[in-house]
Order: C-alpha cells, then sequence, then structure tokens
C-alpha cells in the first residue's frame, strides 16, 4: 500500500515539474499518433467516400474487410509491419526499423480501417434527400459529393476521433516496431509496459495518468462533436 | 429570353412497376401552372423528372429559349430549379443554407450576402438567418426551402407540396410570394397541392395527373 502512495506522490511530482525526459515521451507519443492518424485520415476519408459515392462489384467484400480490420489487434499489425521492415524484410534496406517512422507506418494502419469505415457509414448515411437539394440547387456532381461529405461531418470527425483515442492506447504495434529506445522511440503505453515490468513505477503512474486524461479529453470532444451532429435527429419530422 | 419546356410522352417506372404513362404537356407561357392529383399518382415524380433530377425510361423532357433547344448541360440546369417536399436543409445556418446556390455558382461574398438577406426578408425569415436550419419549424423550413431556391433567381420554379404540414398563416405568406413573383413576371411556376382552393387561387393552368396520367389540362 505504501509503495502505491508512495508512487503516486512521486508521479504527480513528474507531472507538475514538467521533467523533461517525461515531456519528451509525451511529445513523441503525440506527434507519432497524430501523424499516423492524419495520413489515415488523407487516405482513408477519400476512399470511404469514394465506397459511398461509387457502385462496384467488391464494394461489399471490401467493406467487410475494413470492418474486420477495425478490430486488428495491434500486436499482429506490429508483427506484419516488424517483417516487413526487418534487415531481411522487403523493405529491409530502407533501415527504418526502431524508428519513428516505423511506428507512424504501423499505427497509420490501425487507424486506417476506423477512419475509412466510419467516415464510409457517415456518408452513406447522409439523408438522400440532401443530394437532390445540391442537385436542384444547380450543383456539379463533385459539389454534390462535396456537399454531401459536408453533411457528414461530424460522422466523420467522430471516426478520426475514435481513430486518434486507438492509436493512442495501443501499445503492441510500436513495442514491437519501436523499440522503446529511450529518447528516441519511447512513447506513453511502451513506456508504462516496459517500466512496470522493471519495478520502475513512477514514471509509469505518470503517463498512465496522463494518457488517462488524454483519453479523457478525447472522449469529451467525441461527445461533444457527436452531439453537435445529432441535431438533425432530434428536429426532423 | 424565358425558357419553355415540351414533355413528350414521358414513360417513368420503378422496379417494373409504371409510375408515369405516356404524359405529354408544354408549358409555353410564363405563369403559374398548378398540378393536383391523389396520392401516389406520379406527381413528385413528373417534377423530377421535368426538372432534370431524373429521366425517364422513355420520353423526352426538352427545354427552349424562343426557338432554340437547350442542351440538358449544367448551365440549363442552373436556371431551373426543385424544392423538395422534404426540403433538404443542410445541417447550417439559414444564411448558409441560403447561400449554398450562389456560392456553388461562383457569385462574389458581397453580392451573396446582398441577395441572402434580401430574399430572407422577403420570406420573413431574416431574423433566424445565424439559426441552425435544422432547428426551423416546418412552416418556417418550407419558406426557407423557397427562399433558397428564389435565391438563384432562377427561370422556372418546380415547388412540390410548398404548404403541406404548413400552418394557414405561412401558407398565405407562401401563396402571396408565389403571386408576387407572377406580377413580376418571373419566373414560371409550377406547383403540386392537395389543396384545391389553393389551386384555383394560384393557377393559371390547372393540370390532373391520375394513375400516372394526364387527364386534364386547362
Ligand atoms: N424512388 C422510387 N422507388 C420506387 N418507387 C417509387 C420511387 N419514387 C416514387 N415511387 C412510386 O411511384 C409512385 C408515385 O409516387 P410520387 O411520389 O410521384 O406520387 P405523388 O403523386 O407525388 O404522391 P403524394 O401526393 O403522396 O406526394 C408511388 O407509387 C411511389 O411508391
Ligand atoms: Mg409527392
Amino acid at each position: 500500500m505504501t509503495t502505491i502512495i508512495d508512487s503516486f506522490g512521486k508521479a504527480f511530482f513528474l507531472i507538475l515539474n514538467l521533467d523533461r525526459e517525461l515531456l519528451g515521451i509525451i511529445f513523441l507519443s503525440i506527434k507519432v499518433s497524430g501523424t499516423a492518424l492524419v495520413v489515415a485520415t488523407l487516405t482513408g476519408l477519400p476512399i470511404g467516400a469514394l465506397l459511398g459515392f461509387k457502385k462496384f462489384s467488391l464494394k461489399g467484400l471490401i467493406i467487410s474487410i475494413l470492418n474486420t480490420f477495425m478490430g486488428l489487434p495491434p500486436v499482429v499489425v506490429g508483427l506484419f509491419v516488424y517483417l516487413l521492415l526487418s534487415r531481411s524484410g522487403p523493405l529491409g534496406f530502407m533501415g527504418l526499423l526502431y524508428s519513428p517512422t516505423a511506428m507512424i507506418i504501423a499505427q497509420t494502419i490501425l487507424a486506417f480501417p476506423i477512419v475509412t469505415s466510419l467516415s464510409h457509414s457517415a456518408i452513406v448515411n447522409v439523408d438522400p434527400v440532401i443530394r437532390q437539394a445540391a442537385m436542384t440547387l444547380g450543383a456539379t456532381p463533385s459539389q454534390v459529393s462535396f456537399a454531401i461529405v459536408s453533411e457528414a461531418r461530424y460522422g466523420i470527425m467522430s471516426g478520426i476521433i475514435a481513430g486518434f483515442g486507438r492509436v493512442m492506447a495501443e501499445v503492441g504495434a510500436i513495442l514491437i516496431v519501436g523499440g522503446n529506445i529511450a529518447g528516441y522511440t519511447r512513447v506513453m503505453t511502451t513506456t508504462i509496459a516496459l517500466e512496470t515490468d522493471k519495478g520502475n513505477f513512477e514514471l509509469a503512474l505518470a503517463l498512465g495518468i496522463i494518457l488517462l486524461t488524454i483519453s479523457l479529453i478525447i472522449n469529451a470532444v467525441l461527445h461533444l462533436v457527436q452531439k453537435k451532429g445529432m441535431v438533425r435527429k432530434n428536429r426532423w419530422v | 429570353m424565358g425558357l419553355t419546356i415540351k414533355i413528350s410522352d414521358i414513360w417513368k417506372e420503378y422496379d417494373g412497376n409504371p409510375v408515369l404513362k405516356d404524359c405529354s404537356v408544354s408549358f409555353e407561357k410564363s405563369g403559374i401552372y398548378v398540378l393536383m392529383g391523389h396520392n401516389g399518382s406520379g406527381k413528385s415524380t413528373f417534377l423530377r423528372i421535368c426538372s432534370l433530377l431524373e429521366e425517364p425510361e422513355k420520353g423526352e423532357v426538352n427545354y427552349f429559349s424562343g426557338q432554340e433547344l437547350m442542351k440538358k448541360d449544367m448551365g440549363l440546369k442552373r436556371r431551373i430549379t426543385l424544392v423538395l417536399p422534404g426540403v433538404g436543409i443542410f445541417n447550417a445556418t439559414v444564411s448558409s443554407n441560403m447561400a449554398y446556390g450562389l456560392r456553388i455558382r461562383g457569385l462574389d461574398n458581397k453580392e451573396i450576402s446582398e441577395r441572402v438577406d434580401r430574399y430572407l426578408d422577403l420570406l420573413g425569415l431574416f431574423h433566424k438567418r445565424e439559426q441552425n436550419a435544422l432547428t426551423l419549424s416546418s412552416g418556417e423550413r418550407q419558406r426557407l426551402g423557397i427562399a433558397r431556391a428564389m435565391v438563384i433567381e432562377p427561370d422556372i420554379l418546380f415547388l412540390d407540396e410548398p404548404t403541406a404540414s404548413v400552418d394557414l398563416g405561412n401558407s398565405e405568406i407562401i401563396e402571396e410570394m408565389i403571386l408576387n413573383m407572377k406580377k413580376k413576371g418571373q419566373p414560371t411556376v409550377i406547383i403540386t397541392t392537395h389543396d384545391v382552393s389553393q389551386a384555383h387561387r394560384l393557377a393559371d393552368s390547372l393540370l390532373t395527373l391520375k394513375e400516372g396520367r394526364i387527364v386534364s389540362y386547362e
């Protein structure tokens, strides 16, 4: 019991003193996950939109695969990216293993199906009358698509935030491809996993508290976004 | 030069069920055309096809400017508009809903806001301009739909049941609006309604659809 209280005390001390190592870890976490999310959004949103707008033969299959991949175990993705990037792997020559770039790649793969699939469902759930309304007001086909995506914006934002929540919290993938190298690839979740192992609780706890706080903020924002998107449902007759 | 419409032998079916059967009609004079008919008689489908939102299986919708046959391109489509029964309000403020048609036409901001304000005022929605349009009442929603179409200043305005689920006061505002447009000579209005007395108040010409056929035109 005293160890726990003691550790909490030290953890808060670290947080309140803005410990440099701590800050570096937080910063890298946000950088890695944030970049992964930007890449996943830039690719996933257009693909999600395309899946929503176009009819083609393998569409159902692709959507099923995406939905399955939303729950992809991070360790499996880590293993996959590891095999790709390891020295004997097909991309081994790039020397990316155990670097932040490798971590970004792994997290992009994790976030992509979430962003894509949730963007897709936000877009197909837009009331069909919106498409017609845009057309009657003189929109060109691309302006019509844009109007629909714009109408789906809160759902799309929810997807992006959900993706962020997932990659911020995962440890399996970035541990395997990042290696938790102090000052280089060490992020919040990997530190918690490995420092706990070593009995170094303060840092782990401090990071745990921060991670929880970030997660709380993410969920609060998500709630707000979803509430804003709900206007329609309240009033539609 | 105003637009005239010539509709010849339109046939439309959904999943093999014919909805419009060999409909032919011309809208040549500017004025107000009222289309009546029972639920399911095909009025909304007819308006969607006339306004080039959907294509018929057979037959043709042709627009003329004087004697000249118009190509069915964006240029023509931007001169006609249809207010749908559900309107299709964007999740945005009343003003941005109004501005949509003008923005996609590339008008400059000054002209957009000037025109938006003018038409909002005309339909008594000016004080609501910053409100999210999805929170409007159904009467206000219909008025917004009409204002959003009128602000484009189309040559042809199709209105699909603009006064359904709208109270008497709002109905009167909308009718007055339509009659005022006519006084100014623009645009040609083609409107559906179930309200017989309204039809007589508004109509220069009255059409009746029955089971997908035009059974009277006077
Ligand atoms: N997209 C569609 N898919 C299948 N059937 C349709 C579709 N649109 C219309 N219909 C059918 O076509 C018929 C005519 O519908 P329409 O909406 O044109 O009637 P309406 O005269 O406008 O009726 P109301 O007075 O109820 O508005 C109906 O039987 C309807 O079920
Ligand atoms: Mg109808």
